[in-house]
C-alpha cells in the first residue's frame, strides 16, 4: 500500500497541498468566526460552498467572468445567508440544539434543491484563460490556476487579518467572541455583527467554491464533504481564531494530498488524527483560548 | 385513573403489535412494521443521550454501522451467527467507548462536532477503504438466524422476533430511566456543576450512558443487517445519523415512547414520500424546519399543543387566555461544564 514519492512528485504534492489549504482557509474562517462569534455551529457551511459553486457554474454558462462569476456567486450566497440567519436563525438565539438542527434541516434543503436544478451531473468548469497554463521552475511543471488560489487565499487571510486586528469593526468582533454579554453592555451591537460575520462566512464560503470548482468540480454531496473537512480545521486551530483556521487548513491539505498517494484507501480517516490528537492533548485547539 | 388509561393504551398497543402480522396480510407492510420497530429501537438508544444525558449526538450512524460491518464481515469471514453477533456487540461497545472518551473532552456543541466527525471517521472507512469494507458495493449477508432452530427467513417470523428485541429494549429503558443511574444522569443533565460537587462522577456516569446507548445501536445495526441482508456506506452517512436524531426529537425528547412514535412517523414517512417521489431529504429537511421554528417540543405533544390551542380560539372566549403556544421551549442549562 505504501507507494515512495519521487521529489518531483513531492513538489507537485506540495503545491496541490497549498492549493487545497488555502481552499479549506476560505471555507472555514467564516465557520470558525460563526462558531467562536455566534456559538452556532452551521451545519450549512458545507451547502453555502455548494450552492456558490453551482451560482458559479450557471453564471460561467452565460459567459460571464470568472472572478466577476465567484464575487457575484459570493454575494448572492451571502444574502441568502443573511435572509435565514434574519428569519430563522435569530428566533433561536442561544439555543444550541435548535439552531443545530435548523441548519441541518436547511442543509438537506439545499441540497436536494441543488440537485432539483443542477442535476446528479458533476460539473467541471475551466479556470479562467489567462490561468491555465503551467509555470515551469527547476525543471519541473507548475499548475497556474492552483498557485492563483493560493495567492487569492492568502490575500484575504491577509485582509480578514487586518479587518480582525486593526479596525474598530474587528475590535467589536473580539469583543463578541470573548464575552458577548460585557460586548453588548458597552454598547456594541452584537446582533448586527451576528448578521454580518454570517454574511461574510456564507460569501467566503461560496466564493471558496467557485474557486475550487475548476480544481474540485461540482457535484451533488460535495456539501456534507466540505462540511466535515471545516469542522476538523475548525477543531484543530481553535474556534474563532484566524490564525488557527490557516494554520489548520493547511495542516489538512498536506495530510489529504500526501495520505492520497501513500495510503489511498485511508487518506479520508487519515485527515481526523490530528483532530483526535488535539482533542485528547489540547481541547480548545491549537490557537484557541476558550473551550468550545 | 391517568395510570389506568396508560396501561390500558399499552396493553392495546402491545396487543396490536402482537397479531400485526395476522392482520397485515402483505409481507410488505410487515417488513415496514420490522423496519419501524428495528428504527425504534435505534431511536430509544439514542434518546438515552438526546434526552436523559442532554447530550446530542450527530454521530450515532457511525455507531450502528460498526455494529453492522462487524458483523456482516464476521458472517461473510464464515463466523456462526452466534460468534458473529456477540463479536459484533463487543466491538460495537469498544468503539462506543472510544466514542465516549474522545467527545467526551467537550459538552454541548463541542460534543455534538465531535461525534459528527466520528461519525464521519465511521463513514470514511465503510466508504473509501475498500479492500475491508468493499466500498460502495456493500456487502452481503446470505442467511439469518435460526435461533432454537427457527427460521427467520419469513417476514412474520423475522417480525416477531424484531418484536421481542424490541419489547426487551423498552423494558431496559424502563428499568433504566427508574434506576438510580438514570436519576444521576438526568442529574448531570440538569445540573452538572451541582452533581459535581455532590461527589458524582460526571464524566463516569455520562460515559457509562454513550455506552449504554451504544449498545443498543449495537443490537439496532444487527437487526438492520439481518433485515436488509446487506449493508452499504450510505448508512453511515450523516443523513441516516439525522434521521434517528429526527425521530427522537419529532416524538419527543426524554419520554419512554416519544422516540417509539417518532420513528413510526419517520419510517412511515419515508415509505410513503419514496413511494410518489424521489425527494425524502427535501421533505426530511422540511420537517426538521418545521418542527424546530413551529414545535420545538416535538411533533406530537407540539400538534396536540397547537390543536388546544386553535380549539381555544374556536371557543371565542376572550377571557379564556393563557392558550397561546410559547415561542420558546423551556431552556435547559446543559451549557453547563464541569471543570
Amino acid at each position: 500500500m505504501m507507494t515512495q514519492i519521487t521529489s518531483a512528485q513531492a513538489a507537485i504534492l506540495a503545491i496541490n497541498s497549498l492549493a487545497l489549504g488555502g481552499l479549506l482557509f476560505l471555507l472555514s474562517s467564516g465557520f470558525s468566526l460563526i462558531f467562536g462569534l455566534m456559538r452556532i455551529p452551521n451545519l450549512m457551511h458545507g451547502s453555502f460552498f455548494m450552492l456558490g459553486a453551482y451560482f458559479g457554474v450557471t453564471l460561467l454558462g452565460w459567459g460571464t467572468n470568472f472572478w466577476l462569476a465567484a464575487v457575484l456567486s459570493g454575494l448572492a450566497v451571502a444574502a441568502i445567508g443573511g435572509v435565514i440567519e434574519r428569519l430563522l436563525l435569530r428566533r433561536l438565539e442561544g439555543q444550541v440544539l435548535p439552531q443545530v438542527l435548523l441548519t441541518l434541516g436547511l442543509a438537506f434543503i439545499i441540497a436536494d434543491i441543488c440537485l432539483m436544478v443542477w442535476t446528479g451531473d458533476p460539473y467541471q468548469p475551466s479556470a479562467p484563460s489567462e490561468l491555465r497554463g503551467a509555470v515551469t521552475a527547476f525543471g519541473m511543471f507548475f499548475p497556474l490556476y492552483r498557485l492563483a488560489i493560493l495567492g487569492v487565499a492568502v490575500v484575504i487571510a491577509i485582509a480578514l487579518w487586518i479587518m480582525v486586528d486593526w479596525t474598530r469593526l474587528g475590535a467589536m468582533i473580539r469583543a463578541g467572541v470573548d464575552d458577548p454579554p460585557i460586548a453588548r453592555v458597552v454598547g456594541i451591537k452584537v446582533s448586527q455583527l451576528f448578521t454580518l460575520i454570517f454574511c461574510l462566512g456564507a460569501g467566503l464560503a461560496a466564493f471558496a467554491g467557485v474557486m475550487g470548482a475548476p480544481y474540485l468540480s461540482v457535484y451533488p454531496g460535495l456539501d456534507f464533504e466540505m462540511l466535515p473537512l471545516a469542522l476538523i480545521v475548525v477543531i484543530l486551530g481553535g474556534a474563532g481564531s484566524l490564525l488557527g483556521t490557516l494554520v489548520g487548513s493547511f495542516i489538512i491539505g498536506f495530510l489529504y494530498n500526501f495520505g492520497q498517494v501513500r495510503f489511498p484507501g485511508l487518506a479520508y480517516v487519515i485527515l481526523f488524527l490530528p483532530m483526535l490528537l488535539v482533542l485528547v492533548l489540547r481541547p480548545q485547539g491549537l490557537f484557541g483560548r476558550n473551550v468550545a | 385513573m391517568i395510570v389506568k388509561l396508560r396501561y390500558a393504551a399499552i396493553a392495546i398497543a402491545l396487543a396490536l403489535l402482537a397479531t400485526l402480522p395476522m392482520w397485515v396480510g402483505n409481507s410488505y407492510y410487515i417488513n415496514i412494521a420490522s423496519q419501524f420497530l428495528l428504527f425504534a429501537v435505534f431511536a430509544l438508544a439514542l434518546n438515552v443521550l438526546v434526552g436523559y444525558a442532554g447530550l446530542v449526538s450527530l454521530g450515532h450512524a457511525g455507531l450502528f454501522a460498526v455494529a453492522g460491518y462487524s458483523g456482516a464481515l464476521l458472517l461473510q469471514a464464515g463466523f456462526d451467527h452466534l460468534a458473529a453477533i456477540a463479536a459484533a456487540i463487543v466491538i460495537t461497545l469498544v468503539a462506543s467507548a472510544v466514542f465516549a472518551a474522545l467527545a467526551l473532552r467537550s459538552t454541548g456543541i463541542g460534543f455534538l462536532m465531535i461525534t459528527l466527525a466520528l461519525g464521519q471517521i465511521v463513514w470514511g472507512v465503510a466508504y473509501r477503504w475498500a479492500s475491508l469494507t468493499n466500498g460502495d458495493n456493500g456487502v452481503n449477508v446470505s442467511t439469518r438466524p435460526a435461533p432454537f432452530g427457527l427460521s427467520l427467513a419469513s417476514a412474520p417470523s423475522f417480525y416477531f422476533a424484531t418484536l421481542i428485541v424490541f419489547l426487551l429494549a423498552i423494558a431496559s429503558m424502563a428499568v433504566f430511566v427508574r434506576s438510580p443511574f438514570g436519576a444521576s444522569l438526568r442529574g448531570t443533565r440538569d445540573q452538572a456543576r451541582r452533581m459535581n460537587a455532590l461527589g458524582y462522577n460526571v464524566w463516569l456516569i455520562r460515559f457509562l450512558a454513550i455506552v449504554f446507548s451504544g449498545f443498543w445501536t449495537g443490537v439496532a445495526g444487527l437487526l438492520f443487517i439481518y433485515y436488509n441482508q446487506f449493508i452499504s456506506p450510505q448508512i453511515s452517512a450523516l443523513t441516516s445519523s439525522a434521521e434517528v436524531l429526527l425521530m427522537v426529537i419529532s416524538g419527543g425528547t426524554a419520554t419512554l415512547f416519544g422516540p417509539v412514535a417518532g420513528a413510526a412517523i419517520v419510517v412511515i414517512m419515508k415509505n410513503v414520500v419514496s413511494a410518489y417521489i424521489e425527494r425524502w431529504n427535501l421533505v426530511l429537511g422540511v420537517i426538521f424546519v418545521v418542527i424546530i421554528s413551529f414545535m420545538p417540543e416535538g411533533l406530537v405533544p407540539g400538534t396536540v399543543r397547537l390543536l388546544r390551542w386553535a380549539w381555544g380560539r374556536l371557543q371565542a372566549k376572550p377571557s379564556a387566555a393563557g392558550e397561546r403556544p410559547s415561542e420558546r421551549p423551556s431552556e435547559r442549562p446543559s451549557e453547563e461544564r464541569v471543570p
